[in-house]
């Protein structure tokens, strides 16, 4: 219940914190929308108007990594700029349970992404993504943010011992959107496509309850690395090695 | 003569030295090298999904936008980096001319922005076996310095700005995309509405990239010639635009006593 409270506090804190400057959400609305214009562009020249609503989908889910990645691989920075790293690393509170919340925090910013992507596709666009089952349409997003703040959270571990992590954070955003995003879709991706073509929520529950195998897996190798690294700075007495 | 030369050479090279905050190989290899290739390999993905146009196509437009990459940072680190080094005031109060001093760091950065370029045309070789004939290479080298050159002066106009606004990097993005929806990097500029591609002509990269995907399939360097010209004189115009910008930040700072004012 403690670890519940924590996780729900940690990420109310982080969100808000996050959602504080009005220029960094601009922004983190901003740079998706430039990479769905071209992507709109390219489909609508290339294989016409009826292909855009999926991809519409597809570029709306793009903005939720790209929320995420450099800001979950520099979360740890951002605590050893602030000079807090030590002293989280040092608490009784386990390490995982103060960092899922940030990563999972950067990770919702990424449904204004997802919102502001979808109106910007029907407003200038003309593309319409119609959503019958709005109720299995949310489930499908919340699956999405949840897994890419696990993969996130994930990164944020890899790279504790990083002082430059922003920087692999940053080279993963093509990869991520080319195997996760257009051509291989995940399958949340997939989950909501299927959704909003009128699929029943029985016909994406599979799909979901995959989603929520992957973030587990994310999460459980994310917690086991964390563990790892914190007894490695303990006996190394440095939480810096690149 | 003499000091001029000096501070543009060595002054140049030992301030990218210092300043080029990416040049680890912890930073420069993700940023730089691989960046650039995930980049062309992406849109190459997603130009067959989308039926547009060849793999090459989307390589040659991606790889020379790239030179953006290492422009409009690199002269960002130029001028706003000594503002973080705390060394931007001293700069500013030196007697030294400042067409030397800021023309000096454009140099190595325009050689590290072709450098990036050629990069991504690696990696597509290597990952999308995107071949070229071996007579274009050097046209197409010739093309990233032409590319580079006209990135570098808006890398001028964006870290000029940095004078006065204290989030360059954030400007450099945003030209960044600019560049990559207005050029004709993955969209065909006759595809894009009528103001979109009338905007793109006076912007770097634009003309290069029709010129290097000309050159790409063999056609000689005479035949783009036209292309090269307006791609030098809009290099040069922003080169310009970037030094009357810093001299008229430099003198507002003066006049104002700060450089900070966003």
């Amino acid at each position: 219940m403690r670890t519940l409270r924590l996780l729900a506090f940690g990420w109310l804190m982080h969100f808000r914190m996050l959602s504080q400057s009005w220029f960094d959400g601009f922004l983190a609305i901003l740079w998706p929308l430039f990479f769905a214009t071209v992507t709109f562009f390219m489909f609508r020249s290339g294989r016409g108007e009826a292909a855009l609503e999926p991809v519409a989908l597809g570029a709306a889910v793009m903005g939720v990594w790209t929320a995420t990645s450099v800001s979950a691989s520099s979360a740890l920075q951002r605590e050893r700029r602030m000079g807090t790293l030590e002293l989280l690393v040092a608490s009784p509170t386990n390490l995982a349970v103060v960092l899922l919340p940030v990563t999972l925090a950067t990770s919702t910013i990424g449904l204004y992404c997802i919102v502001a992507t979808l109106l910007w596709a029907r407003f200038l666009f003309g593309i319409h993504v119609p959503i019958v089952h709005p109720l299995a349409f949310a489930l499908g997003v919340v699956g999405i943010v949840v897994t890419i703040g696990s993969l996130g959270f994930l990164m944020a571990v890899a790279f504790v011992r990083s002082r430059r992590a922003w920087a692999i954070g940053a080279v993963t955003e093509y990869p991520i959107w080319l195997i996760c995003g257009f051509l291989v879709p995940i399958s949340a991706i997939e989950a909501a496509r299927l959704v909003a073509r009128d699929a029943s929520l029985d016909a994406v529950s599979g799909l979901l309850a995959k989603e929520a195998t992957i973030g587990i897996v994310y999460s459980g190798l994310g917690l086991g690395l964390i563990r790892y690294f914190e007894l490695q700075g303990r006996r190394l007495a440095t939480l810096e090695r690149v | 003569m003499t000091t001029w030369l000096r501070i543009f050479f060595i002054g140049g090279a030992v301030s990218f030295r210092a300043l080029f905050a990416w040049i680890r190989p912890s930073v420069y290899i993700p940023t730089l090298v691989v960046g650039p290739t995930t980049q062309i390999i992406f849109f190459a993905y997603l130009g067959r999904t989308a039926h547009l146009e060849s793999d090459d196509w989307f390589v040659v437009g991606n790889a020379v936008q790239s030179a953006s990459l290492a422009a409009l940072f690199g002269m960002g680190f130029a001028i706003d980096g000594e503002r973080w080094t705390q060394t931007l005031s001293a700069v500013l109060a030196t007697p030294a001319s400042r067409a030397a001093l800021f023309l000096g760091r454009s140099g190595p950065v325009l050689v590290n922005a072709a450098i990036t370029a050629a990069t991504g045309f690696v990696g597509a070789a290597i990952f999308l076996d995107f071949r070229m004939p071996w007579s274009s290479v050097p046209a197409i080298l010739f093309l990233l310095l032409v590319a580079s050159y006209s990135c570098t002066g808006l890398g001028m106009v964006t870290g000029a700005v940095g004078l006065r606004m204290r989030d360059v990097p954030i400007l450099a993005n945003f030209a960044m995309a600019v560049l990559l929806i207005f050029c004709g990097v993955n969209v065909p500029l006759d595809a894009l509405p009528g103001w979109m591609s009338s905007i793109a002509q006076w912007l770097p990269v634009t003309h290069v990239i029709e010129a290097a995907r000309e050159v790409a399939t063999g056609a000689p360097l005479s035949a783009v010639r036209s292309d090269v010209t307006i791609e030098l004189a809009l290099g040069t115009g922003y080169l310009a635009l970037g030094l009357f910008l810093i001299r008229f930040f430099e003198r507002e700072g003066r006049r104002r006593g700060t450089l900070e004012r966003a």
